[in-house]
């Protein structure tokens, strides 16, 4: 193996996944103890850290697995081979950067891009030089695209456009209309969100196709149509998320026809897939397999929730609940991180030239799905509570509503620890291998 | 080049003309109703508003954090209103940290949080619920 960012960037990934999630303890500290350490490490400070932290473990692992695919699992060379160490330095020096900004009180951002909005030329940079050596590899090497590299293409273009989106509040005739505004600062973070999730599904595809053995897993046409179906849903399908906002009937009315089906789309796609897999295949690949399967699973219980509140009429109950947390919490824990880290586990035994033993990982990974699910109900509770606090009550002031959620509050912190503790573990298993790998010089990868 | 590449640049190519015309009504566009623009002081106060992560942990229309209370109407609900925003800002209480706004700051951010009222109602609790599943919800200052 010549190259080795791929390795630097699952190593930088999943150093964010730890990090991201002691942040995000702190942070969930002071629904317990408000005053807890506010004013070394106030909550104003610790949620940014904690969002970008782990915004960043799905960017970096997206991004390294699609690099390490291409080149080591297809053998094609990109058309610029420097240009991934240079995106590469340039992510981690952005990420430093938006560590100082926050640590000197720099944030002139919004939500989710609290950073000096400055920062975001580099990050910018980095998609553009990524899809330019990714377009100009793949358009030349590579004959009738299946599915994955469709995905992976659309998801870096509409990245680059979100990003921008998300920044039209720079220009004063937004900014002075603050409905238009906040709808179009929520439409770009819904589309951001989905954008990475074409890279992500299409690295789900990709195992899938890996691990049957079989590319018609991502050229068939029911694929293509529920591809299609995703980048619909990624255009148009953001605004169940300002159903509330009294923007134009018309938005509203177009989000609750197309909102939702992608979660149809990917569950579609796995049970298929599944149901077709010869217990030989699934013994071979059986960590990759299992993680695929709890990704499936969440899945699941998420198209139940997200069909729920893409209804408006549930929408308005739940909107500005913590049962919206639980869907953000439950797509970006069970669904990304358990493709991600089937990626990672598909990835390290290539490397290592050697597959992983389920068994010796067996109670950690129900461990991680047993306490995400836990850890989500106490969220589900919340929102019922607040929801019920918000239309069903009068005259209970927001702090008595919040103080009778105290022990809700504990169990979601216990929970929290649970699940950082099992993905800690999960992680060092990956992690361990990754560091020793770096270091030698002649890795060959399996094939 | 292959027909089901040229099929598939087809399709995006359909989908991108449209997702096109939609961004450009909505980036054009203006909420139902009569359009409010926030004023310079408005403008000043969101500044400050976002400067200081007041969304990690309060909510506009129900978007931002969970540690504190909603505050689209705050400067309406009653009991509530100008007085008692500037009472809150400086004062530390509970998890919230101990800002230090100058006068002419406290005023920026109630002209912010007044204009943000005046746009709307959050919760809307006089929206109508239909069968179809719709919620129909109540507008301020309808044409």
């Amino acid at each position: 193996m010549k190259n080795k960012t791929p390795i630097l960037f699952i190593t930088a990934a999943l150093s964010a996944l730890l990090l991201g999630m002691f942040f995000g303890l702190f942070a969930s500290l002071q629904y317990i103890f408000p005053d807890f350490l506010k004013e070394i490490i106030p909550f104003t400070k610790m949620r940014p850290f904690h969002t970008t932290t782990v915004i960043s473990w799905i960017i970096l692992a997206a991004t390294g697995s699609i690099y390490f695919f291409i080149t080591e699992v297809e053998k094609i060379a990109f058309r610029f081979p420097k240009l991934p160490k240079i995106h590469f330095i340039i992510f981690m020096f952005t990420g430093v950067g938006i560590y100082l900004s926050y640590i000197f009180d720099k944030m002139e951002g919004r939500e989710y891009l609290a950073y000096t909005p400055i920062l975001t030329i580099p990050i910018l940079i980095g998609w553009v030089l990524f899809g330019i050596n990714y377009f100009k590899t793949i358009r030349k090497k590579v004959k009738n695209w299946p599915v994955y590299y469709w995905m992976w293409g659309t998801g870096i273009v509409f990245m680059i456009y979100h990003l921008c989106e998300a920044h039209l509040w720079l220009i004063p005739s937004f900014r002075e209309t603050f409905i238009k505004d906040i709808t179009v600062q929520w439409k770009s973070y819904g589309s951001f969100v989905g954008s990475w999730n074409m890279l992500v599904y299409g690295i789900a595809i990709y195992l899938m196709s890996k691990v049957k053995n079989n590319i018609n897993v991502a050229r068939g046409k029911t694929t293509f149509f529920f591809y299609f179906l995703g980048l619909t849903n990624l255009m148009f399908g953001w605004a169940h998320h300002t159903y509330i906002i009294p923007t134009q009937i018309w938005i509203r009315y177009l989000a609750y026809g197309v909102s939702m089906t992608e979660w149809v789309v990917l569950f579609h796609i796995i049970y298929t897939w599944k149901k077709s897999l010869s217990p030989k295949i699934i013994e071979d690949n059986r960590v990759v397999y299992q993680f695929l399967v709890a990704a499936d699973f969440w899945v699941f219980l998420n198209i139940i929730l997200a069909l729920l509140f893409s209804i408006p009429a549930i929408n308005f109950f739940t909107h500005g609940t913590h049962i919206t947390v639980a869907h953000s919490m439950g797509t970006t824990i069970g669904i990304n991180t358990s493709i991600l880290l089937a990626a990672m586990f598909f990835i390290v035994s290539k490397l290592k030239n050697e597959a992983f033993m389920f068994r010796k990982l067996k109670i950690t990974y129900y461990a991680y799905n047993g306490f995400l699910l836990l850890f989500l109900c106490t969220l589900l509770y919340a929102g019922v509570i607040r929801g019920n606090w918000m239309y069903f009550t009068k005259d209970i002031p927001f702090s008595e509503m919040q103080n009778s959620l105290y022990y809700t509050y504990i169990a979601f912190f216990i929970f929290g620890i649970g699940l950082v503790w099992s993905i800690l573990k999960i992680a060092i298993v990956l992690l361990k291998p990754l560091i020793k790998l770096f270091f030698n010089t002649s890795i060959k990868i399996s094939e | 080049m292959e027909n089901n590449t040229q099929k598939n640049i087809l399709v995006i190519t359909i989908l991108v003309t449209i997702f096109s015309i939609y961004n450009l009504s909505i980036y054009t566009s203006n909420k139902k109703g009569k359009v409010i623009q926030l004023s310079e002081n408005a403008i000043q106060g969101e500044v400050l508003w976002q400067n200081n992560n007041c969304w990690s942990c309060h909510q506009l229309y129900g978007l931002g954090g969970y540690l504190g209370p909603d505050l689209t109407n705050i400067y309406s609900t009653q009991n509530k209103g100008p007085l008692y925003i500037k009472s809150f800002l400086n004062s530390g209480i509970k998890a919230m940290p101990k800002f230090n706004f100058s006068e002419q700051e406290k005023e920026a951010l109630v002209s912010f949080l007044q204009q943000v009222d005046s746009t709307g109602f959050y919760p809307n609790t006089n929206a109508i619920i239909k069968p179809n599943g719709w919620v129909d919800i109540k507008y301020k200052n309808e044409k």
